[in-house]
């Protein structure tokens, strides 16, 4: 229904604004004071509400540190939950003013959906959770299986691709929430629950019994998630990006949430121009990467405390670790 | 306007003035703004959509899909194109709506008939019935038999056979699919040839009833036109007839034919949730026909049964048909809610995946809603051409 309200939306969006010349999304956000932010329905870790309504997780960061950057309180977010279908109708339709909800960057999207990616906040990749019971070790092992999944994902695409590259057939069972995912698969529709990994993790603590399913160790895609927004905003463009990029470069820089302050007065230049300065070149404030950093926390900090060790998740850093650990989160320099 | 002139004749108009040119002039100017309105919206939709770098057009019609469907009437795998799964998507859609339409007629009927009963018990469980899943919403129950339906059902290792081959699991209802082997042809065109033979039968035993009043046993002939003569030739050409079935082979049975639970589920409950409002429309029409129709039959001497068959039933039609229409409709449009439970009709696979996959928003929702109204059309087009003929014919 919802879908259909933002494709008619859009629709008479498109068709009565005559020649919409870029809209700001800068300025309609600091005239009404707040972010809209389209978030998933509920994934723990990424973006979830808490029992008191509270929107948590790595990837609501992403919309906080925006709020932080453009109105100077990262608690100026209001929230869209959206299933994988409506997001897009929801971005292109202006319903919502950017999208951060474990999105996967695909040449599609970014050339033909009026969209553009504003960075990677999480490398990922496609895996598959079966029940213990199941006996299976490997994905390759599963041949003539049901599969759950959610619809209007890039994880459909896969797992046709994967099944058919091993010559195996399978049954997709696709549900349009992943709440009805999680009970298909909890009922035993499926043999299995495919999607990213880290979602597979995710949706796992919210299984009745975690303990009685696994994660396969095979990783059949690449998935880059990141923040969204429409296309045609170039302005609205480069904050995104450049909000996302200084929460990666205040981790290099080892500036956290709590040494923030004193880091004001350092000697260091590249912490210098972090922590005041460049902001006209955004059109925001000065202060606009303070902000993010004291509010919302560098990105590492910002894993750890949703996705990482110190969270039910537990997810190591992997691939999400900094480039000079290894990793592939590797941020243009702040100058 | 008073007359206040002498000349009685009423003068020409000026053409201005003359209402018939006016209506006309201004009926113009209505259809060219009409028409100036719509090619604008659409010229902006198109120029703001490339502006803003969405794409538009029909060409991803002939695009690989690239996704697989768990229900296809017609061959579907994931090289065919976007422009298929459109098809495959409508004919899941025409499947749930004709199920449901056939099912929930049925029993609407038996309901309807069975609220009115004399007897006590029968009346009050169509009363509860009615009263019950009339007033739930539809997809609530949509979800209830899904997921109730589908948690209390054995896995596929613990599959329960009910016998003759079939098994019923939570992956669905796996019945033996008939093979036919050489010479089944030959029963096969004899029960078609029964049925032809028993539509010009019963051409005939009516005329003849009308002429003479004789009735012929119509009912139990044609039985054995359809069936018994086929049957009884199958039998002697020693049953060429093999059936396949269902097997465990891997993760789920393999072989006959199956039927996935989302549409045994969503069938399940559009068929009860629509059959409450066809049987309240059933006793509605019942109850306009008047008594006096009853009184009068059974001075007759017809039986209870040939009243309500004969004489109550067809003059109830009248009143039920119109509205029943109206049940059709709803039934077919809330077909749409299959989304919900992964039935992959046409809004969960065109409206949903395709969608979502190639971004053209506005061509799909347009092409969608117009199988909608097309299918909707169709309905109420049969259902008026029914209506004629059901309408009193008088003599
Ligand atoms: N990264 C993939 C998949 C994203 C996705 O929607 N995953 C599901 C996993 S079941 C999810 O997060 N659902 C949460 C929701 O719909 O709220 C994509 O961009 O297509």
């Amino acid at each position: 229904m919802k879908k259909l309200t933002s494709t008619l939306l859009l629709t008479s969006i498109l068709a009565v604004a005559a020649n919409t010349a870029s809209a700001d999304t800068l300025s309609s956000v600091k005239s009404k004071g707040f972010v809209q932010c389209g978030v998933s329905t509920g994934l723990p870790g990424f973006s979830n509400a808490d029992a008191s309504g509270n929107w948590k997780g790595l990837d609501v960061d992403v919309c906080r540190a925006v709020a932080a950057a453009a109105l100077g309180d990262a608690g100026k977010v209001k929230y869209t939950p959206l299933t994988a279908k409506e997001r897009f109708t929801a971005l292109q339709s202006g319903e919502i003013d950017m999208l951060s909800r474990n999105t996967t960057w695909t040449l599609t999207r970014d050339g033909s959906l009026g969209l553009n990616f504003a960075g990677v906040n999480y490398y990922d990749g496609q895996g598959f959770m079966v029940t213990k019971g199941l006996g299976v070790k490997s994905a390759l092992e599963l041949d003539g299986a049901a599969v759950c999944i959610q619809a209007g994902t890039t994880t459909e695409l896969n797992l046709a691709d994967y099944f058919r590259e091993n010559g195996m057939k399978y049954k997709s069972v696709t549900y349009d929430t992943s709440d009805a995912t999680i009970k298909g698969f909890e009922a035993g529709r499926c043999d299995m629950l495919s999607s990213d990994q880290s979602q597979l993790y995710a949706l796992r603590i919210k299984l009745k019994n975690p303990g009685a399913a696994i994660v396969l160790p095979e990783v059949i895609s690449k998935e880059p998630l990141g923040p969204v927004v429409r296309q045609g905003d170039d302005k609205w463009f480069n904050i995104v990006k450049w909000s996302l990029m200084a929460m990666v470069n205040a981790e290099e820089l080892g500036v956290t949430s709590k040494n923030a302050s004193s880091m004001k007065s350092t000697k260091n230049p590249s912490i210098g121009r972090l922590m005041g300065g460049q902001g006209e070149k955004l059109g925001l404030g000065d202060g606009w990467a303070y902000n993010i950093v004291s509010q919302v926390g560098n990105y590492g900090e910002s894993f750890e405390r949703n996705v990482g060790m110190s969270s039910p998740l537990k997810i190591s850093r992997g691939l999400n670790a900094l480039w000079s650990k290894g990793g592939l989160q590797y941020a243009p320099p702040i100058r | 306007m008073s007359d206040h002139d002498s000349d009685l004749k009423p003068s020409k108009p000026a053409i201005w003035n003359d209402p018939k040119y006016r209506a006309l002039f201004f009926q113009i100017i209505l259809v060219i703004g009409l028409g100036y309105f719509i090619v604008s919206i659409v010229d902006n939709t198109l120029s703001n959509m490339e502006s803003r770098g969405i794409s538009t057009g029909f060409a991803f019609l002939n695009e690989p899909s690239g996704f697989g469907i768990l229900q296809s009437l017609i061959e579907f795998d994931e090289s065919h194109t976007y422009g298929r799964t459109f098809f495959v998507g409508l004919l899941n859609t025409l499947l749930i709506s004709g199920l449901g339409i056939f099912f929930a007629t049925f029993l609407g009927f038996i309901m309807g008939v069975a609220r009115l009963s004399n007897n006590w018990i029968v009346a009050k469980v169509a009363t509860v019935y009615i009263e019950i899943f009339r007033n739930i919403p539809l997809l609530l129950q949509i979800f209830f038999w899904y997921f109730a339906v589908l948690a209390s059902l054995p896995g596929v290792r613990q599959s329960m056979s009910l016998g003759a081959g079939i098994e019923f699991n939570n992956r669905g209802l796996y019945v033996p699919s008939p093979v036919p082997e050489d010479g089944f042809s030959i029963v096969f065109w004899l029960f078609v040839i029964g049925i032809i033979a028993t539509v010009f039968l019963a051409r005939w035993a009516n005329k003849r009833q009308e002429l003479t009043g004789q009735q012929f046993p119509v009912f139990f002939s044609s039985l054995g036109l359809i069936f018994g003569l086929p049957l009884v030739v199958f039998l002697m050409m020693g049953s060429p007839l093999s059936w396949d079935y269902p097997a465990l082979k891997g993760f789920n049975f393999q072989g006959g034919v199956s039927i996935i639970p989302e549409l045994l589920a969503l069938l399940l409950a559009l068929t009860i949730y629509t059959g409450t409002f066809i049987a309240e429309t059933v006793r509605a029409g019942i109850n306009a026909v008047s008594h006096g129709q009853t009184e009068a039959a059974m001075a007759l001497g017809l039986t209870r049964g040939k009243t309500m068959r004969l004489i109550i039933i067809p003059q109830a039609m009248r009143v039920i048909i119109p509205p029943l229409t109206s049940q059709y409709l709803n039934l077919a449009k809330n077909s749409s809610l299959a989304t919900a439970i992964g039935y992959p009709d046409i809004v969960a696979v065109f409206m949903g995946t395709t969608l979502n996959q190639t971004g053209q928003a506005v061509e799909i929702t347009m092409m969608t809603m117009g199988v909608y109204l097309t299918i909707s059309l169709t309905i109420s087009m049969f259902m008026n051409w029914f209506n004629k003929r059901m309408a009193l014919v008088e003599r």
